[in-house]
């Protein structure tokens, strides 16, 4: 595989069914992509965006260690650069899959990126692009060009072009400031066909949509935000490179109320919990100490999920003076009659009354949605009813892993993907070996 | 090693390389290097003229390429010449995207950079692998879920499997279960049947396994590849041979006597989790006292402030048996009243619909609280007292029984009476390190099997707190690291992180002064000691992560591509000016995150100063003392080693690399005072890969406190 792998030749792709094919490059499809090459398998990985990485990547730091997503990434990007038995797509999704176990044909379609592989990401291009979008690596939260890399440490390292925003041929500036000819607006979206003998779909998750949870006020105060969105403030790389500030008027954050099962555990939104929230918020409200030893941080929850060895860290988290957890289901989120401030309205079980808290910043720590992407192969897996896809097995050969399968923690998430690069490595090979 | 390679020379003037600094100079002032034949620019030696590099290593019998360009993370596979080796030099993230155009100084960087990246080349040969030993088979040590599913995936793989148990029947702890919770997609109404005859027949029924009940182990010995095994059987000894380990121990339930202020042990109708398996055989759950039927059942999560010493082991497995149990008393006794007495129900993800659906049934109650007190009456009732937390007042509860949910401690862990053991015959000691709680777990998040002893990997119960189904993953996945570890040996290759490392150290003996510094600070134990104490290595234990090179007081200990010649070389040639007013500062950087770190300093097209010397090091670790103190003995005016996290939440990749350099440094800064050379000239730095955006800040600082020294009163001699 080589860097340029954005653009692998058509005529190199139709493999035998010794190949097996990953959909998602998250860190669950990179570790199942890794770990089964690694072990003597052939592996296509298809990825949608125009980088690897996932959701992973818009992390801050990862629970319990406060350790930064980039590091393994990088170690992970650096095993697939120097892999020539890994391929990857990206720009692309999964289309359609006919076949069997041991022998799937699988249409890719891919997404033209407007940006082949001559690019060295010099970054000539983006200063004289015209158009400002909102950049989804940072949820909305800052805007990037039409021509970007999605963040510092993309991979692979060239830009893209976001189709919807690009004005083309109207406008044609970063053709003009490229000084490697490596764009090419009038590229068009390609079907890829593959043989591959297994699948393993590890399409990951979106954050559950806020807005549908109304009393809740994500829509009505850009002072509530989620913890995906917080998450991208407190990281160095993010909108405000780490600084605590709030969306409505840029004035520091000195208290955060850390909303938990918003939208989870709810017949009216999500009926599963999401397991890594509660997690996440104390995660959240230890780095918002780091930042400002002052901040006071208050959690509300309904069950504090915080199983096995994470006990550990989340009494040495709630042991800090100013992190306050309060065992109580939120009821309103208002704007605070005497300021600018918000008031977090919740039940205190303890307490036994309603308490009234008032804060700078509302983060709702929102749940995780399975993706729907790869349609085409999820169909043969069979979701269940929150969309969760099944575990998959060796009648299939199609695997799922990560959070397609479970809303599950990193660690699992790698977990998994290794476990399905062992047996979709085993599908093949009894495949091929039955032939 | 000196001696002179065919080198080739190619300078990019692409990626505002060439608006920056003179390429065509330090083109010229290559050609006139030691070995190098030829030299050429380019506007962009990843495009088309990469064609002219091979051309010229193909003609010109190249033995090495240095290319200034791009940092050597990206154009890996564009910029590789078989059989040359490539030196990198990043004159462009750490060159011309971090420091002012056209200024003197930022040419001098690139010049040193270049002479360094030279003198480096000439260090790069090619490495002879090791690889003898790649045995196709996998010992799995534990035949419960994760092992039985550990076996039966190498077998599938066409490993040979000895599965390997204690007890006289395989099943694990499985066997002691009457029935299992439902994990989806099971449906939530029944409780499933976990065929543990069933599992353990088709994996026994394999032909790639050898089941070994009775059986324990007595040693493994030897490396991944080839480990030597003794068992103890029934009938005598057996020696085996495995290419991997999966130790899948399991877990045994936490002492009884941690729950005495239960009334366990002292109440007869006060019972475990473990115990409520074995009554809910029967058609009906009879209490132990007097047999008599159940009608009220207590069942206490143990989980409050002085549980202390079952709830780290709890996790959500407990609370998932505790709804099960529940489910075991109605299911045989409808009209009966389960009390369910908790702090936190721990049933995160897609456990929280079972956790409703039992919520839902008639006849379960939950009270969130504390026990205070268990009480018995005289007919051996129960009277369970607890501060409900909702109400905020005590409660009382009589029952028949009460049934505590016991956690699972791994058979690794320190307070388990007899802890299970590979003995393994490593100098470093025969258990395998524990990490938090006494799982044989990893420190890193990313990469859970990545532990200090390269080729035998946990799963189940042993590796972390899960379930029958996350243990039958965690064994499968355990399975592909034993396959991928024996894949990797028959190459020569190694394995996380430096996966596809065919290099591996080689030992001077002839200076080797037995001090035995490189076997005690190797993390992974790949080195053991010979009859004359002098080093032998395991090479397929070993990481090349260069720690024994920097631990060697004598510099005995090289890689063929990377020694510490090759660094003192390196910062040999650097320019050191007498005082142009500029301190020079060699910075060795960790390629893991540091490193990566500066490059995203450039990416982002921030500054820093230009009086920074880089070089990239495999881990800080494997920075010898002799490079440090040697370069501040020339002249240079600091030294700061930039590298990952050490302590307990460490980062380093190679457990305590960055660690023993802290320790080395301070010895080296002993040195310095010594020499009445300010010990503030050598600085460690932790940096993360996330330090991108701090750095400029860190480093104009440390550039003014070395300034500040004055400039190093060994230059110039």
């Amino acid at each position: 595989m080589t860097d340029r792998a954005t653009e692998v030749p058509v005529e190199g792709m139709i493999g035998a069914s010794e190949e097996i094919l990953v959909v998602g490059g998250g860190i669950a499809g990179i570790t199942a992509a890794l770990e089964a090459a690694e072990a003597g398998a052939r592996v296509y990985l298809v990825e949608k965006n125009a980088h690897l990485g996932g959701r992973v990547a818009q992390l801050a730091r990862y629970f319990p260690k406060l350790c930064p997503p980039n590091c393994g990434l990088e170690i992970n990007f650096q095993r697939l650069r120097d892999n020539p038995d890994i391929r990857f797509f990206t720009m692309s999704e999964v289309e359609q899959v006919e076949g069997g176990r041991g022998r799937y044909r699988v249409k890719i379609r891919r997404q033209p990126r407007y940006v082949n592989d001559r690019c060295t990401s010099c970054g000539e291009c983006v200063p004289v692009c015209p158009v400002e979008r909102p950049d989804p690596f940072d949820y909305g939260m800052s805007t990037t060009k039409a021509i970007s890399l999605s963040h510092e440490m993309a991979f692979p390292m060239k830009h893209a072009i976001d189709g919807a925003t690009c004005l083309f041929e109207e406008c044609g500036k970063c053709v003009a400031a490229c000084p490697y000819d490596a764009i090419d607006l009038r590229a068009q979206p390609e079907t890829i066909e593959l043989e591959v003998g297994a699948i393993i779909v590890a399409t990951g998750w979106q954050p559950y949509d806020a807005r549908a949870i109304t009393n809740l006020a994500f829509e009505h105060h850009p002072d509530v935000i989620t913890n995906v969105m917080f998450e991208r403030m407190l990281a160095d790389n993010g909108p405000t490179q780490g600084r605590l500030l709030r969306p409505s008027d840029g004035s520091p954050v000195d208290s955060v109320a850390f909303v938990q099962c918003a939208g989870s555990r709810d017949r009216l939104h999500l009926a599963y919990c999401s397991g890594i929230c509660c997690l996440a918020s104390l995660k959240e409200a230890q780095l918002l100490l780091e930042r400002n030893p002052q901040a006071q941080a208050h959690i509300f929850y309904i069950d504090l999920r915080t199983p096995g060895t994470y006990e550990a860290y989340a009494a040495k988290v709630l042991a800090q003076p100013n992190i306050r957890a309060v065992k109580g289901k939120v009821a309103d989120i208002l704007p605070d009659a005497d300021g600018d401030r918000l008031v977090v309205v919740a039940d205190d079980m303890v307490g036994g009354a309603m308490s009234r808290t008032s804060v700078d910043l509302v983060v709702l720590a929102t749940g995780m949605v399975p993706s729907r992407d790869g349609e085409g192969v999820a169909g043969a897996l069979g979701r269940d009813a929150d969309g969760f896809l099944a575990e998959g097995g060796d009648g299939s050969g199609i695997f799922a892993a990560g959070c397609a399968r479970a809303p599950v923690d990193v660690a699992t998430a790698a977990l998994d993907g290794t476990a399905a690069a062992m047996r979709a490595l085993n599908t093949v090979r009894r495949a091929l070996a039955s032939t | 090693m000196s001696t002179a390679r065919k080198t080739g020379v190619y300078m990019c003037r692409g990626c505002s390389i060439g608006d920056c600094i003179d390429v065509d100079a330090l083109a010229t002032m290559a050609g006139a290097g030691e070995g190098v034949v030829v030299t050429r620019t380019s506007p962009a030696f990843c495009l088309e003229d990469a064609g002219l590099i091979a051309t010229d290593v193909a003609e010109q019998g190249l033995d090495a390429v240095v290319v200034g360009a791009c940092s050597p993370r990206v154009n890996r596979q564009v910029l590789s010449f078989p059989p040359a080796t490539v030196r990198r030099v990043n004159l462009r993230e750490q060159v011309a995207w971090s420091h002012a155009p056209g200024e003197e100084a930022t040419q001098e960087l690139a010049a040193d950079l270049l002479r360094m990246g030279l003198a480096a080349a000439r260090h790069g040969m090619p490495p002879q692998p090791y690889t003898q030993d790649h045995e196709r088979s996998v010992l799995v040590v534990g035949a419960g879920p994760a092992g039985l599913s550990a076996a039966y995936a190498a077998a599938e793989a066409g490993y040979a499997v000895t599965l390997v148990e204690k007890a006289p029947q395989a099943g694990g702890f499985l066997r002691r279960i009457h029935r299992g919770y439902p994990s989806r997609p099971d449906p939530l109404d029944a409780l499933v049947d976990l065929d543990v005859a069933g599992m353990v027949g088709r994996v026994a029924a394999h032909p790639g396994v050898t089941l070994r009940t009775s059986t324990t182990v007595l040693e493994v010995a030897g490396q991944p590849g080839r480990f030597t095994v003794s068992l103890e059987r029934v009938d005598g000894r057996e020696e085996i041979v495995a290419g991997a380990v999966v130790f899948a121990t399991g877990f045994e339930p936490v002492a009884a006597e941690s729950f005495a202020a239960y009334g366990l042990g002292k109440f007869p109708n006060v019972i475990t989790s473990v115990d409520m398996e074995t009554l809910a055989r029967e058609a009906e759950i009879r209490r132990p006292g007097d047999g008599r039927p159940v009608r009220r059942v207590a069942i206490l999560a143990c989980d409050g402030p002085g549980d202390g010493a079952n709830l780290p082991y709890t996790g959500s497995v407990a609370s998932m048996v505790a709804l099960k149990q529940a489910m075991y008393v109605l299911e045989r006794h409808p009209d009966a009243q389960v009390f369910i007495v908790y702090a936190d129900m721990q049933t995160p993800g897609l456990d929280e619909l079972y956790y409703r659906f039992v919520q839902e049934r008639r006849g379960v109650f939950f009270l969130r609280g504390q026990v205070a007190a268990v009480d018995e009456g005289p007919d051996g009732d129960l009277t369970i007292t607890a501060r409900d937390s909702v109400l905020a007042r005590d409660v009382s509860i009589e029952v028949d029984l009460a049934v505590l949910d016991v956690g699972m401690v791994a058979t690794s862990a320190p307070q388990v009476s007899d802890p299970a053991s590979l003995h393994l015959k490593y100098l470093q000691g025969e258990a395998l390190p524990v990490h938090r709680a006494g799982y044989v777990d990893s420190n890193f998040l990313c990469f859970p099997f990545e532990t200090s002893r390269t080729g035998v990997y946990a799963a189940g119960c042993v590796h972390r707190l899960q379930d029958v189904a996350a243990s039958r993953r965690d064994g499968a996945a355990a399975a592909l690291k034993a396959v991928q570890v024996v894949e990797k040996a028959a190459q020569g290759a190694a394995v996380h992180p430096r996966v596809g490392d065919l290099g591996f150290p080689q030992f001077f003996m002839q200076k080797c002064t037995a001090c035995g510094r490189c076997t005690q600070e190797c993390p992974f134990g790949a080195l053991e000691l010979d009859d004359l104490s002098h080093p032998v290595i395991n090479t397929n234990r070993c990481r090349r992560c260069g720690i024994c090179m920097g631990a060697c007081p004598v510099q005995v200990i090289s890689f063929p591509d990377y020694s510490v010649e090759m660094l003192s070389e390196m910062q040999k040639v650097v320019d050191l000016p007498e005082d142009d007013g500029q301190p020079r500062i060699l910075v060795l950087a960790c390629e893991n995150d540091a490193y990566p770190a500066l490059d995203m300093v450039g990416i982002n097209r921030l500054r820093y100063p230009a009086q920074f010397r880089i070089v990239p090091v495999r881990c800080l670790g494997s920075v010898n003392s002799v490079v440090v103190a040697d370069a501040v003995q020339r002249g240079f005016d600091g030294v700061a080693l930039l590298g990952c996290r050490s302590g307990d939440d460490y980062q380093c990749h190679f457990i305590q690399g960055s660690g023993l350099l802290g320790v080395r440094m301070e010895n080296v800064r002993e040195t310095l005072g010594r020499m009445a050379l300010d010990e503030d000239r050598v600085q460690v730095l932790e940096t993360s890969i996330a330090d991108a955006h701090r750095l400029p800040d860190v480093l104009a600082k440390l550039a003014d406190d070395i300034a500040a020294l004055g400039p190093n009163p060994m230059k110039g001699f």
